[in-house]
């Protein structure tokens, strides 16, 4: 039987076909799915801020894009995966309320994204597609085995990248 | 002083809980009486439950990370900075304004009118409870105009436990039961920034 392994807030996990990986309510958050199509294995990780360099409660990696990504490309590679191989699909970073990008000169979600890319770009991972920014939450499904990015979102129809 | 009062949220002693209760506790009696006047009703209110929960927990408590809340969110300055969040379920949300506004709503969606209803409630409810804390602490405090969200659980929530997760991986959560004929309840967030922890524990003799 197929299992859907669940990822939560902060969280990662890696999984092989035909099981399927899934992470529900991003917010300004951003889940960044991961996969080696030769390894047959795919990850996710739902990451909240985007340096851990900049706060004190960093003792969790899959907080924090800089931290999490590597963290996940490491499981991946313990599975077989090789990293230049590897190629990743985003989604999320949304403005959930309207003020929230007023406080800052960019909002979390946009800083997320952005941090997320940074990263994935230092790692040297290319990224397929993404649906990031605007300002509802989706509820995104890896399928390891196809690379599909599944993000369901109210009131939309739902999209796969 | 920031140092002598440098407490992670973990580490908030049972007093700090119990006074943060407290001050839930009359900030929700204020709420209840200002609904029962805007709404025109008999609103009863249970006494509030206050957590400290994990992220991954909080998702759940709502019914599900998928579940459909109403969130109204507005910043705080003043003595202090930081954020509140007043969270409910997207039906009783909805309750809520078609009493306030007497009438039944049509078709799923908020409207304007609506949406802007819900926040007053919001700014009332959330009011209740900064008043209350002003009050106790002696602070000043000035709410922002609020800003309103219907969408999942999971992904309203995460606003608040971002900024906690700045400070902590654990935020905290004020149940607010209200009732008449039909379940109105929410939840409080409270996110102080680590500086303005300091101060209320200082204001309130810690």
């Amino acid at each position: 039987m197929p299992e859907t392994i669940k990822v939560g807030i902060a969280d990662l996990n890696v999984c092989r076909p035909p099981d399927m990986i899934t992470t529900i309510g991003l917010g300004s958050c951003v889940g960044i799915a991961i996969r080696d199509k030769i390894a047959k294995v795919g990850g996710l990780v739902h990451v909240m801020l985007p340096n851990s360099q900049e706060v004190k409660s960093n003792g969790n990696p899959a907080k924090f894009a800089d931290t999490g990504i590597p963290e996940l490309v490491k499981r991946l590679e313990k599975m077989g995966a090789v990293k230049s191989r590897m190629v990743a699909k985003i989604a999320g970073g949304a403005t959930m309320f309207s003020f929230q990008s007023k406080s800052e000169l960019m909002g979390i979600g946009d800083r997320n994204v952005a941090a997320t890319k940074q990263a994935l770009k230092q790692l040297g991972i290319p990224i397929l597609a993404e649906d990031t920014g605007a300002n509802y939450g989706r509820t995104v499904t890896f399928d390891p085995e196809t690379g599909d990015y599944e993000i369901k979102a109210v009131g939309k129809p739902l999209k796969v990248i | 002083m920031a140092e002598k009062h440098d407490l992670t949220i973990e580490e908030m002693s049972d007093k700090y809980f119990d006074v943060l209760k407290e001050i839930g506790n009359i900030g929700a009696g204020n709420a209840t009486t200002a609904l029962s006047t805007m709404l025109g009703t008999r609103v009863d209110m249970m006494v509030p439950k206050v957590r400290l929960m994990e992220f991954k927990e909080v998702g759940t408590t709502l019914g599900g990370e998928e579940q459909l809340v109403a969130g109204i969110y507005l910043v705080v300055n003043g003595d202090i900075h930081g954020s509140i969040m007043f969270i409910q379920k997207k039906e009783s949300a909805r309750a809520m304004v078609q009493k306030l506004m007497g009438m039944p709503s049509e078709g799923d969606d908020f409207t304007e009118m609506e949406l802007s209803a819900l926040k007053e409630i919001g700014n009332v409810i959330t009011g209740a409870y900064l008043n209350s804390l002003a009050t106790l602490t002696n602070l000043t405090i000035y709410p922002s105009v609020p800003d309103v969200c219907i969408d999942m659980a999971g992904a309203i929530l995460s606003v608040p436990a971002i900024e906690f997760g700045a400070i902590s991986d654990k935020m905290l959560l004020i149940q607010t039961d209200f009732a008449d004929d039909v379940d109105l309840s929410g939840y409080f967030i409270l996110v102080p920034d680590e500086e303005s922890d300091a101060k209320i524990l200082h204001a309130l003799g810690f």
